[in-house]
C-alpha cells in the first residue's frame, strides 16, 4: 500500500467514525448513569430523518441539525420515561424504539415527499461543507506530514471536528466536574447518591437527554454530511457498532475514540478490497471485514484482552424505598 | 402500590397495553393523513377475512411462535435471548445443507432430518454467547446481537462464494429438490376442504403447536424445567440448593437456540424451498414481543404469536392495497413492545388506582 492509498483510507476512517464516536460517547452518559441503551440505532436514525427532511424543506443544514437533535430527544424521553420514571426494562425500551425508529421515519418521510420513503437530495446550504483547515495547502509540500494534515486532517465537515472536541469535553466532564463524579456515582450505586440528598431521577434524566443530544449529531451527520439526505435504513447497524465500540472502549472516552476510529477504519478498508488484497497477498472475504468489529467486541466481552466490566447499577431501575 | 388480582395481570394488563399501542398507531396514521378505520378494515380482512387470508397470518404466527418460545425458555432462566434473528438464519442454513445434501425421496424423511439439521445449528449459534455468559460472565444480551451481525455477514458469504449455483446472480442457494416439499395446509386431507386455494401456511404449524406443548412439559412438568425456573429466580438459592449454573444456562440458551433454528423449517423449507438472504424477515425480534405479550406461557406465546402474524399479514396488505407503507407494521411492532414490555408498570399503576377502592372494601 502506497502513501497515498494509505491517506485515503485514514481519511475515509474518519467520516465513518465520526457518527461511531458520537454515538459512542451519547451512550457512554447513559450507561455511565446506569441507564443501557440499545437504543443508540433508532435515535440516530429519527435524528438522520428529521434533518434531511427539515434541511430539505427548509435549506438550511442547520434548522436540520436541530431538527435532528429534537427528533433523537424525543425518542430518549420516552427511554427516559420508561426506564427511570416506570422501571420499566431498559433493554426491552430500546428494542421497542428501534422498532418504532426504524418504521416511523419511513413513513413520515414518505408522507412528507412521496420519494419511497426519502428525502430529497440536499446541496449548498442544506448539507455541511467540508472545512479546509489553516495553511493545508502551505503545509502539503511538508514530507509525511503535509500531505497526512491536507487530506487526512484538513477536509472534514463540522461536526467531525465536533466530535473529536467531545472526546476531552467528555472526559473533563466525567472525571473533573461535581457532575460527572455523581453521574458516575449513580451508575455504580444510586443509593448513596440518594443518601447524599441528589436526585437521582434528575441525575439520570439529565444522562438521558445528553444522550438524545449527542444521537442527534451522530443522526444529523449520517443524512447531512456523510451522505446528502436520508434513505431508509442509513444508519445499518451504527448503533450497534457504537454500542459494541464503548464495551471495546470500557466505557472511557479516550478509548471510545481509539475503538471508533478502529471500527471506522475496519468499515473504510471494506469499501477497498483492492487494497487489502495487495498488502495481504490473498483474498479477504469482505465479510470478515463487516463482522470484525463484532467479533473483536466479543473478544474482549470474553475477557481475553482485559475484562470489560459494566457500570455496576447498568439497567437496573433505582426504587428509593427498598 | 397496589397489588393486582391475579386475573386482572394476566388478561387486563396485556389488554390495556394493546389497546394503548392500537391508539398510539391510529394516531401515528392520523399525523401521516390516512384513516384508522380504513387501515383497520384492510388489515382484518386481508388477515383474517377468508381462509386465503389466514393461510398467510398462520404461516407468519407459525415463525413466531418458534422464536416467541425460544425467547419464552431463555426467560425463565432469566436470560435474555436477543439472538434469535442470529440463530434463526443459522437454523436455515442447517435446512438448506440437509436439503441439498441427497435428493430426498418423501418429505415425511426430509423433515425430521431438516428439524434435526434447524435445531443444531440454531443451538449452536446460541452456544458461544452461552458459554462466554455462564464461564467468563460476558452480558448475553450484548453478545447475542453481536452475533446477530455476524450471523449476517456470516451467511452473505455463505450464499455469494459458497451456496450460489453457478450463473445465478441473487444471492440464494440452489432450489431443494421436489421431495423436500412440504404439504401446505390446502394439500392436506380434510383441511384443503376449507384452504380451498394454495396458501403458505404448512404442517409446520402442527409442528410448532406440538413444541408449544413440549416447552410447557419442560418447563412445568420436568425437574430440568423445575431447575431452570429456579436458577430464574434466585441464581443464589438454586445454586444453594445444588443447580449448576453452568448447566442451566447451556441448556436453556441451547433449546432456545435450536427452538429459533427450527423455525427455519417453516419459512425456508415449507415456503421458499431454498435459502435466501435475511430469509428470517425480523422474525427473531418479533419473537421477543411476542413472549412478552404472552406472558412467557407457551398458551400465550400461541395467542400472541398468531396476533403477530395478522399484524404482518395485515401490515403487509396495507402495503399492497393502499398507499399506507409497509413500515407501519414495524411501528405498531415497536408500539406493542413498548407498551407490553416496557410501559408495563404504567399500565399497573393506572390499574392500581381503578382496582384500590373495591380491594379496601372488601378488607372492610
Amino acid at each position: 500500500m502506497d502513501y497515498d492509498t494509505l491517506l485515503q483510507i485514514l481519511g475515509a476512517s474518519i467520516r465513518f467514525g465520526t457518527p461511531l464516536l458520537l454515538a459512542c460517547l451519547a451512550g457512554l452518559y447513559s450507561e455511565r448513569a446506569g441507564i443501557f441503551d440499545i437504543g443508540l440505532e433508532g435515535k440516530m436514525l429519527m435524528a438522520a430523518m428529521c434533518t434531511g427532511a427539515v434541511a430539505a424543506i427548509t435549506g438550511s443544514v442547520w434548522i436540520g441539525l436541530l431538527a435532528g437533535i429534537a427528533g433523537s430527544l424525543c425518542f430518549a424521553l420516552v427511554h427516559g420515561i420508561a426506564s427511570i420514571t416506570f422501571r420499566g426494562n431498559q433493554l426491552i425500551s430500546g428494542v421497542a424504539l428501534n422498532f418504532v425508529a426504524s418504521g416511523i421515519t419511513v413513513l413520515i418521510a414518505q408522507a412528507l415527499f412521496r420519494q419511497g420513503g426519502r428525502t430529497p437530495p440536499l446541496s449548498g446550504d442544506g448539507r455541511f461543507n467540508p472545512i479546509t483547515l489553516p495553511f493545508a495547502d502551505a503545509l502539503s509540500s511538508v514530507p509525511l506530514l503535509g500531505p497526512f494534515y491536507a487530506k487526512v486532517l484538513s477536509g472534514h465537515v463540522i461536526l467531525v471536528y465536533v466530535a473529536f472536541l467531545l472526546v476531552p469535553l467528555t472526559w473533563w466532564v466525567l472525571y473533573r466536574t461535581r457532575f460527572g463524579l455523581r453521574l458516575r456515582a449513580v451508575g455504580e450505586n444510586p443509593a448513596s447518591v440518594d443518601t447524599a440528598g441528589v436526585s437521582v431521577v434528575r441525575l439520570r434524566f439529565s444522562a438521558v437527554i445528553i444522550t438524545g443530544v449527542l444521537c442527534g449529531l451522530a443522526g444529523a451527520y449520517m443524512s447531512a454530511g456523510l451522505q446528502a439526505g436520508f434513505g431508509r435504513e442509513m444508519t445499518a447497524g451504527r448503533g450497534y457498532i457504537a454500542l459494541a465500540a464503548l464495551i471495546f472502549a470500557k466505557w472511557r472516552p479516550w478509548a471510545a475514540l481509539g475503538a471508533t476510529m478502529l471500527f471506522g477504519f475496519l468499515q473504510a478498508l471494506a469499501l477497498r478490497p483492492d487494497v487489502i488484497t495487495r498488502t495481504v497477498g490473498f483474498d479477504v472475504p469482505v465479510a470478515a471485514l463487516d463482522a470484525l468489529p463484532y467479533i473483536l467486541t466479543v473478544i474482549v466481552l470474553a475477557g481475553f484482552v482485559g475484562r470489560a466490566i459494566p457500570p455496576r447499577a447498568g439497567g437496573e431501575p433505582y426504587v428509593k424505598e427498598r | 402500590m397496589v397489588k393486582l388480582p391475579t386475573w386482572a395481570d394476566v388478561i387486563l394488563v396485556p389488554l390495556i397495553s394493546l389497546l394503548l399501542a392500537a391508539i398510539f398507531s391510529a394516531i401515528v396514521l392520523l399525523a401521516i393523513g390516512q384513516s384508522p378505520m380504513e387501515a383497520m378494515k384492510v388489515m382484518v380482512e386481508g388477515a383474517v377475512g377468508s381462509p386465503y387470508a389466514w393461510g398467510y397470518t398462520l404461516y407468519y404466527a407459525t415463525s413466531f411462535m418458534f422464536t416467541g418460545l425460544a425467547v419464552t425458555v431463555a426467560f425463565h432462566g432469566s436470560l435474555f435471548n436477543i439472538g434469535g434473528e442470529g440463530q434463526a438464519q443459522l437454523g436455515g442454513l442447517g435446512v438448506a445443507l440437509v436439503c441439498l445434501s441427497i435428493n430426498w425421496p418423501h418429505w415425511a424423511l426430509a423433515l425430521p432430518a431438516a428439524m434435526i439439521g434447524a435445531a443444531l445449528f440454531g443451538a449452536a449459534w446460541a452456544a458461544i454467547p452461552a458459554y462466554l455468559q455462564a464461564k467468563r460472565g460476558s452480558h448475553i444480551v450484548i453478545t447475542t446481537i453481536m452475533f446477530n451481525y455476524i450471523a449476517a455477514a456470516l451467511m452473505i458469504h455463505i450464499l455469494v462464494n459458497v451456496l450460489r449455483p453457478a450463473g445465478q446472480m441473487d444471492p440464494a442457494s440452489a432450489n431443494f429438490p421436489e421431495g423436500t416439499n412440504l404439504p401446505t395446509l390446502h394439500e392436506i386431507p380434510g383441511l384443503s376442504l376449507i384452504f380451498t386455494k394454495q396458501v403458505p401456511a404448512n404442517v409446520t404449524f402442527f409442528i410448532a403447536l406440538i413444541c408449544a406443548y413440549l416447552v410447557w412439559v419442560l418447563l412445568w412438568r420436568t425437574r430440568l424445567g423445575y431447575e431452570i425456573r429456579a436458577f430464574g429466580k434466585s441464581e443464589k438459592a438454586a445454586a444453594y440448593a445444588g443447580i449448576s449454573s453452568f448447566k442451566i444456562i447451556m441448556v436453556a440458551m441451547l433449546i432456545s437456540g435450536a427452538l429459533s433454528g427450527l423455525m427455519a423449517i417453516n419459512n425456508v423449507m415449507g415456503e421458499s424451498g431454498r435459502l435466501l438472504q435475511n430469509a428470517s424477515e425480523g422474525a427473531g425480534f418479533i419473537g421477543i414481543a411476542v413472549a412478552l405479550m404472552g406472558r412467557n406461557h407457551p398458551v400465550g406465546v400461541i395467542l400472541a404469536a398468531i396476533l403477530f402474524g395478522f399484524l404482518f399479514q395485515g401490515g403487509a396488505e396495507l402495503g399492497l392495497w393502499t398507499s399506507i407503507p409497509i413500515e407501519l407494521r414495524t411501528v405498531v411492532q415497536g408500539l406493542v413492545i413498548l407498551f407490553t414490555g416496557a410501559l408495563d408498570q404504567m399500565v399497573r399503576m393506572m390499574l392500581g388506582f381503578v382496582f384500590r377502592p373495591s380491594l379496601a372494601k372488601g378488607a372492610a
